[in-house]
């Protein structure tokens, strides 16, 4: 087993799921099972109707992420389960601030502050302003600290949502699921027939 | 690609529904049991209580058509619907209340769950209003049994009734089979509804109960063994859940290869084939254990690596490259790493193998199994089934009921020594005939299962082997077995201790006896409390006799023999040791 094996590092789990009652449940005891933490967890639904798709964020090895794959998939409900490294993916997180403003009425510098890091006015009312940024933990990090001294109200974060690299074909793929769905063919299961890009045998 | 085309627009994007279906009002439960006649159901194991009572009202008019075993305990009545399932290849169909009903199923869930026995558990819930509101009898039953069940559903409205059973039944026996429940919230079960009738289910999209079969990794296999100088076969129960016993023997036969079985797999093919080289895993055979680790290529079939089977993994078969052929991805690379994956049903993967591969004899290969079988004979069979000793062992009582069974009984175990006995030396001509709680190891598993093992195999002789401990952990199904009238042949292995621990004790912990020390009841007089005949035995002379007695009982019977006190089961990997470092003493 290579070290890229057996070294732990932040791995993108991306789960299509039927969207029913519970799954979120046989989905999470999968890695409470083997006392492993969900660093970021977000479910939406899909571009396709009545699919939802999971975004699962663990520090793993890929040895562990693979079997966790295969576990999520085997899964009744669950369509497809794949994983990847953070540079196979782009991914954002939502970041909302908020904060007085009469503070940034009066401190010109705030805004600035602001514009600098991206964010943008969301809300702004007589007595508070929200802004959006969206960006790595890093970024959206920063501009917590930067808010601070100026009377940060309260701060939320989203879970990460990330798109995969290399996904072409993806969005046919769960098409084709649909598509099959009246009929009793057998189609191949993604670790099956492309078995190289999934992973190595 | 034109014709490619041409099927998917013949096909209709909607389904035509191809009569209008002439629908009637039914309520939730009647639905619930048509589609149980529909699926071919005739047996259902429960137990009635306040939240399934509707359904046992319904089932009151079925009663001609689903015979309803009244068992002793929800857990009793798990298990015998495993056992049923196990013998008769069908599903097993359990009844149970909500809450204490439904939290008693978890045991046997977890069980068939691991050892993939197919189940439909139905529970009764309370009122869908008041879920969430503490109510009598009310437990998130859903959410206690996600872990250990395959698929599970709570049913708020009647409508989805047909629907979600068909889905159950579905899930329960496709692929790597597995225990499914269906929580039916008792509005549901009373609730009218227009019932347009049964479909059973056959697809659902997001599930692939079978892997699609890839020639390239067959090729690659076949290449592997007709090369192979030490080819081995260890196989398990996947051969039996997919019916491959035939395909599997015409593997090994024409491949010429040695093979031996995991302890659900065995009876696969008969116990006396001679390619049949023994039993895997911590108390299996000498041979089979030693050469797995000298082997050149291992061919897994159906069976999951078990720690129980592999011992020590980093020291296990590491010379040998490895074909697993199982239908569950998930079970690939999982604790051994795969040189070539024959993902897939073994009854479909197993034929096209055989036809790949070269017909052969390794007799040189064989003849080393022999060697080692000679050994463990010499030093652990011979004193275990004819011993010089006063006292009885477990393992000549087998060896007296394989003279009776021939072959043909079905065996069912507990947990324990007695277990390793019994699935060591029990003769087996047929497949189905072994049925014991693999994976999860559940004592009291065996009365119950047997039970059910009997209804699933009523032309067949059923005798359940237990030790003196699981036997008083669900001892209660002696009422069901008086109320149904079954006949089961049980055979109680009473060594006054919880053997295997204290064997553990013994070899690990300096004979520290820790609370293994466990008196019984008189068990014959229990017998003779539930009208069932029984005799108790302790001296070799009455042995043969009373065996054949129970055999030749019409009727249930039970047998107390009483059997040497301080017996080890040999040959033994000791944990966290590789196989190849198994003790003959």
């Amino acid at each position: 087993m290579s070290n890229q094996d057996t070294e732990k590092q932040e791995f993108n789990i991306t789960v299509y799921t039927e969207n029913q009652i519970g799954l979120l449940n046989r989905i999470a005891i999968i890695f409470t099972r083997r006392k492993i933490n969900i660093d970021s967890l977000n479910t939406s639904p899909s571009e396709i109707e009545s699919i939802h798709r999971f975004n699962i964020v663990i520090t793993e090895s890929e040895d562990v992420v693979r079997k966790l794959c295969r576990q999520i998939e085997k899964q009744v409900e669950v369509l497809k389960a794949y994983y990847h490294t953070n540079e196979d993916v782009i991914w954002q997180e939502l970041a909302l601030y908020k904060v007085s403003t009469e503070v940034i009425a009066e401190k010109v510098s705030v805004e600035r502050l602001l514009r600098e890091n991206g964010a943008r006015a969301v809300v702004i009312r007589k007595d508070y302003t929200v802004f959006e940024t969206t960006g790595h933990r890093e970024e959206t990090d920063n501009l917590i600290n930067i808010l601070q001294p100026f009377g940060l109200i309260e701060f939320v974060r989203s879970a990460r949502v990330a798109i995969i690299k290399d996904s072409e074909g993806f969005n046919a793929k769960i098409r084709e699921f649909e598509r099959l769905e009246p009929g009793e063919d057998v189609i191949e299961n993604e670790f099956l027939n492309d078995g190289d890009k999934v992973f190595t045998m | 690609m034109e014709a490619v085309q041409e099927t998917i627009s013949a096909k209709p994007i909607v389904e035509i529904i191809p009569e209008p279906v002439e629908s009637k009002v039914l309520s939730g439960s009647e639905a619930l049991l048509d589609a149980l006649l529909i699926e071919g159901v005739d047996i259902i194991f429960g137990y009635p209580g306040g939240a399934i009572m509707p359904i046992y009202d319904a089932l009151f008019d079925y009663k001609e058509k689903l015979n309803h075993i009244l068992v002793r305990h929800e857990q009793g009545g798990i298990h015998a619907g495993q056992g049923y399932a196990r013998t008769s290849g069908k599903v097993g169909v359990v009844f149970a209340t909500s809450g204490p009903g439904a939290t008693n199923l978890v045991t046997g869930l977890a069980d068939a769950q691991i050892d993939s026995t197919p189940l439909v558990c139905i529970t009764g819930q309370v009122f869908a209003h008041l879920l969430g509101t503490d109510a009598f009898q009310e437990t998130d039953v859903i959410n206690i049994t996600t872990p250990v069940t395959k698929w599970n559903y709570q049913v708020t409205d009647a409508n989805e009734i047909p629907e979600v059973i068909a889905k159950a039944f579905y899930i329960a026996r496709s692929g790597r089979p597995g225990p499914v429940l269906v929580d039916i919230t008792k509005n549901a079960q009373i609730q009218k509804f227009d019932y347009k009738g049964y479909t059973p289910c056959k697809h659902i999209r997001s599930y692939r109960p079978k892997p699609i079969v890839r020639p390239k990794y067959l090729q690659e296999a076949a290449e592997l063994i007709n090369q192979a100088k030490k080819p081995f076969v260890i196989w398990g129960q996947g051969v039996i859940l997919g019916s491959a016993e035939q395909e599997f023997k015409a593997f090994i036969e024409k491949s010429g290869i040695p093979s031996a079985w995991t302890i659900l797999g065995a009876g696969a093919i008969p116990t006396d084939h001679p390619l049949s080289v023994g039993m895997l895993g911590m108390h299996g055979n000498y041979g089979p254990n030693v050469l797995t680790n000298e082997c050149d290529v291992l061919i897994a079939i159906g069976m999951r690596f078990d720690d129980r089977v592999t011992g020590r993994l980093d020291k296990y078969a590491k010379q040998a490259k490895v074909i697993h052929l199982d239908i569950d991805p998930a079970e690939i690379d999982k604790n051994v790493k795969t040189t070539v994956p024959v993902w897939g049903d073994c009854k479909e993967t197993l034929p096209m193998l055989t036809a790949l591969v070269e017909e052969k004899t390794h007799t040189e290969w064989l003849a080393k199994f022999t060697e080692y079988m000679r050994q463990e004979v010499a030093e652990v069979i011979q004193n275990e089934l004819n011993p010089t000793t006063a006292e009885l062992t477990m393992g000549e009582v087998i060896r007296e009921l394989n003279e009776l069974t021939h072959g043909e009984a079905v065996i069912v175990s507990d947990v324990g020594q007695h277990q390793m006995v019994a699935c060591r030396y029990a003769k087996l001509n047929k497949t189905r005939s072994n049925i014991t709680s693999g994976g999860l190891g559940t004592m009291g598993f065996a009365l119950p299962a047997a039970i059910g093992a009997k209804f699933g195999a009523l032309d067949r002789p059923v005798v359940a082997i237990i030790g003196d401990g699981g036997f008083q952990m669900t001892l209660q199904e002696l009422g069901t077995i008086m109320q149904t009238g079954i006949d089961v042949k049980i055979i109680i292995l009473n060594n006054r201790f919880l053997g295997m621990v204290r064997q553990w004790q013994e070899l690990f912990n300096q004979r520290r006896y820790s609370f293994v020390d466990i008196e019984s009841p008189d068990f014959v007089k229990l017998a003779s409390a539930y009208g069932i005949a029984g005799k108790m035995v302790d001296d070799r002379k009455n042995l043969a006799g009373a065996l054949k007695e129970m055999m030749e009982n019409k009727g249930a019977f039970v047998l107390e023999v009483m059997v040497t006190k301080e017996n080890n089961v040999f040959p033994m990997v000791p944990q966290g040791c590789s196989v190849s470092e198994i003790r003959l003493k």
